[in-house]
């Protein structure tokens, strides 16, 4: 309800922004308009007659007449070829002269039929995996967990995360994405599927659809983009591995040399820690992003979000006992990424530094009893990259809970006086920018009976290959 | 609570800070050359950004949030194009989502599109290693290409900023005077280099290459992109001692260490060139660039 309120006055703000006059540039006269065609005529003449010369030298430079470079003259300077052909000018200057400067049969942009195809690019992830206990006895005690988090990988083979994403412009004013993965269970699962404007003003976009929510750094990303293969606890915990949902977002990037950006997401809500409750809108978030360079070889992104979901009856596994929720979720993220290269240049050896915290307040009823607890979580995790194409990481991820109130000692919330938590080492082999082979041991302390895993794993990408997020 | 303290803030800085329309153009140049040349172009009328440095891969770029956050203010984005910033341009144009810039806009602009390109693939395949489908997008190592270029941001630059049409077209008209006084002066100096064999580590030189008539026996890098194994450094040493090279030229944020190799092992001197604005001390602007390119290339094939 406050939070409704809220929106309403932060449109309104925004509205009024939005509205109020802007100052245009300069009153251009009639006059300026005549002399500014004229220039761009002198110009586009200028324009051909350099395209005549570029030609003529490339035609000497290719025949095998043996003049000195030196003695070339260049092209008569007059302007022998007409400008090319000219839409309506009457108007303003903004009618676009690109058209008629570029000649499409001698430029380096062909257009072909299949041009307007969306980009299509598929993930393939294969994984075999070894764990010395059964990896899918992994209760995180004091942690009710969501459907995929129950577990700390699969054992033996497994083709994890395959995905083919398609995406386009849409027209000059959207963009859009749908990725298809595989889930485990089988059937083919919408992992993303939005529309993004890319042209409203003053620096907003929307997003809606279904997508990563920005509420924390390594969510936004596809989990093949991750350097280390599996989820850190927290978010394991907490998020069920990967918060994505329906619903739409709204960012606003600040018109400042440093980047700050601000958005607001409102979600269905039906995923974990949420179920969808209040007609399909059950879950918000607003997030506060900042970020910039240091100098030449440092750069930083530092995020905080906070994220609200209630929960209707929402059912959770814990190994043997179902247990059932019905409440508000409040969770907040504070993250900060790190990046070093040498001269800003990662190619040859890089540095990245990341880190999330993670911090949770439940309220509600727990299998028929009262119950307010807090949870805490938070990973830290180095990549440097030695040479180029070899990387090695370390990550420590950890989570805490209280007891929750008033006493759930034996259940799925007794935290056991446990701290469950974890050490992981990743190696990584890069044939390409397109493939990749790792890695992974994990000593997994977050069940109370520590189990080891070690995975082998290689993630490649075909066909169109998406641009990286930093 | 805090959710109304946000939105305030959110609020505020836009009435702060959206507010005061700068007189200058923005521009965001992918490159340091396409800087370069906007500064020639634009003086004062233009506040120039650049969004990556002489001693960067032009390909590995990574989206930082300085480069989005410049970008969503920018009214022009000139960049070479021919999917050079395929791995990053994207990121940063969807991220700063503003409507000047996105491609189809006059305000978005590619180098390439008026340059005639060379290495057009005729088939594409990753395994032919680090391949354009548009072409080798290189193209600023040929003082050639700046011409229409140049030609291309002035047209544009005055279709954006119409009250300085004059100004660009003028300086526009100074520029290429000079510029093609200079071409005639390299390559009067760069005589002596005609035919001259020399091998490269990156195809990334074709254009100047062609430009100077340069003959490229054979490449560092077994395929485009692809760091050499020794096995395959061992082949490129066979090959030079079959056919001699004068030298191997690099660009300056390229691994040094194939080219040294060479150079113990078969006395092949390795020249580092500027490659762009920026790759070196004296490349400090595009006519540094090439007076140092001409002058290190000639250096290197004097006996």
């Amino acid at each position: 309800m406050k939070l409704k309120r809220t929106l309403g006055v932060c449109a309104f703000g925004v509205a009024l922004r939005v509205l109020s006059p802007v100052q245009a540039h300069a009153v251009v006269t009639d006059e300026d308009l005549a002399q500014i065609r004229q220039s761009i005529k002198q110009l586009e003449a200028q324009h051909a007659e350099d395209k005549k010369h570029i030609k003529e030298l490339e035609q000497r430079l290719k025949s095998s007449d043996s003049k000195a470079l030196a003695s070339q003259t260049p092209a008569s300077e007059s302007p022998t070829v007409p400008p090319p052909p000219k839409s309506d000018f009457s108007t303003t200057t903004a009618s676009t002269s690109s058209s008629a400067v570029s000649t499409p049969t001698q430029t380096g942009a062909p257009a072909s039929a299949g041009a307007f195809n969306p980009a299509i690019g598929v993930t393939l992830m294969g994984t075999y995996a070894h764990f010395n206990h059964d990896p899918n006895k992994a209760p995180v005690p004091g942690f009710a967990l969501g459907k995929d988090a129950n577990n700390l990988g699969t054992q033996g083979f497994s083709i994890g995360e395959s995905e083919v994403s398609l995406s386009a412009n849409i027209d000059q004013a959207l963009y859009g994405q749908l990725v298809l993965s595989h889930p485990s269970e089988g059937g083919v699962d919408v992992e993303e599927g939005f529309i993004q404007t890319t042209s409203l003003p003053l620096g907003f976009t929307v997003k809606a659809g279904r997508f990563f929510s920005g509420i924390g750094y390594l969510n936004e990303q596809h989990q093949h983009a991750w350097d280390f293969l599996d989820a850190p606890l927290p978010y394991r915990a907490m998020l069920n591995n990967q918060l994505g949902d329906d619903g739409v977002q709204i960012r606003w990037t600040a018109p400042t040399d440093m980047f700050l950006q601000f958005g607001m997401e409102g979600l269905r809500g039906d995923k974990f820690p949420g179920t969808s409750t209040n007609g399909g809108m059950g879950a918000q978030s607003v997030f506060v992003k900042a970020g910039g360079d240091v100098n030449e070889s440092n750069s930083w992104l530092a995020s905080l979000a906070y994220y609200h979901a209630d929960a209707q009856d929402r059912q959770t596994t814990n190994d043997t006992t179902i247990d059932t929720f019905t409440g508000s979720s409040d969770l907040g993220i504070a993250g900060l990424v790190w990046k070093w290269a040498p001269n800003g240049n990662p190619v040859q050896r890089n540095l990245k530094l990341q880190s999330e915290f993670f911090f949770r307040h439940e309220n509600g009823i727990f299998d028929n009893l009262a119950y307010r607890g807090d949870q805490t979580g938070f990973y830290g995790q180095a990549v440097y990259q030695f040479m180029p194409r070899w990387s090695i990481g370390a990550r420590y991820d950890q989570v805490s809970a209280d007891d929750g109130q008033p006493d759930f000692t034996g259940m799925t919330l007794d935290s056991l006086d446990h701290t469950p938590r974890r050490y992981s080492s990743v190696l990584m082999y890069d044939t390409s920018e397109f493939g990749r082979f790792r890695i992974q041991y994990n000593y997994d302390d977050s069940a109370t009976q520590s189990n080891q895993g070690v995975m082998f794993n290689y993630t490649v990408s075909l066909g169109a290959h998406g641009a990286h997020q930093y | 609570m805090n959710k109304l303290l946000i939105c305030a803030a959110l609020v505020s800085v836009l009435f702060f800070t959206a507010s005061p329309v700068k007189a200058a153009i923005n521009i965001f140049a992918c490159e340091p050359e396409w800087g370069a040349l906007a500064t020639e172009i634009g003086g004062d009328a233009v506040s120039v950004y650049v969004a990556s440095t002489g001693r960067q891969d032009p390909h590995q770029i990574q989206a930082r949030p300085s480069l989005i956050a410049r970008a969503r203010s920018a009214d022009l984005a000139f960049c070479t194009g021919a999917e050079l910033e395929v791995g990053w341009m994207p990121v940063v144009l969807r991220q700063a989502a503003n409507g000047k810039i996105q491609p189809g806009s006059p305000g978005y602009l590619e180098a390439a599109s008026v340059v005639r390109m060379k290495d057009v693939p005729q088939h594409l395949d990753r395994a032919e290693g680090d391949v354009h489908a548009a072409g080798n997008p290189h193209i600023q190592t040929d003082p050639h290409n700046f011409l229409p270029v140049a030609n291309l941001l002035a047209v544009r630059l005055a279709e954006i900023d119409p009250a300085n049409a004059a100004t660009y077209k003028t300086r526009h008209d100074a520029f290429i005077t000079k510029w093609k006084a200079a071409i005639q002066k390299w390559e009067t100096e760069a005589a002596p280099l005609k035919g001259a064999p020399i091998a490269v580590q990156h195809k990334n030189w074709i254009y100047l290459l062609d430009w100077l008539q340069l003959k490229e026996i054979v490449a560092l890098e077994p395929k485009p992109g692809v760091p050499p194994s020794s096995g395959y450094l061992a082949e490129v040493l066979a090959k030079v001692k079959v056919s001699p090279v004068k030298m191997t030229i690099r660009a300056t944020y390229e691994d040094e260490r194939p080219s040294q190799w060479l150079q113990q092992n078969a006395g092949v001197p390795a020249v580092e060139l500027p490659f762009t604005v920026g790759g070196s001390d004296k490349a400090k602007d595009l006519f540094g660039l090439f007076d140092d390119t001409v002058d290190q290339l000639v250096k290197g094939v004097r006996p």
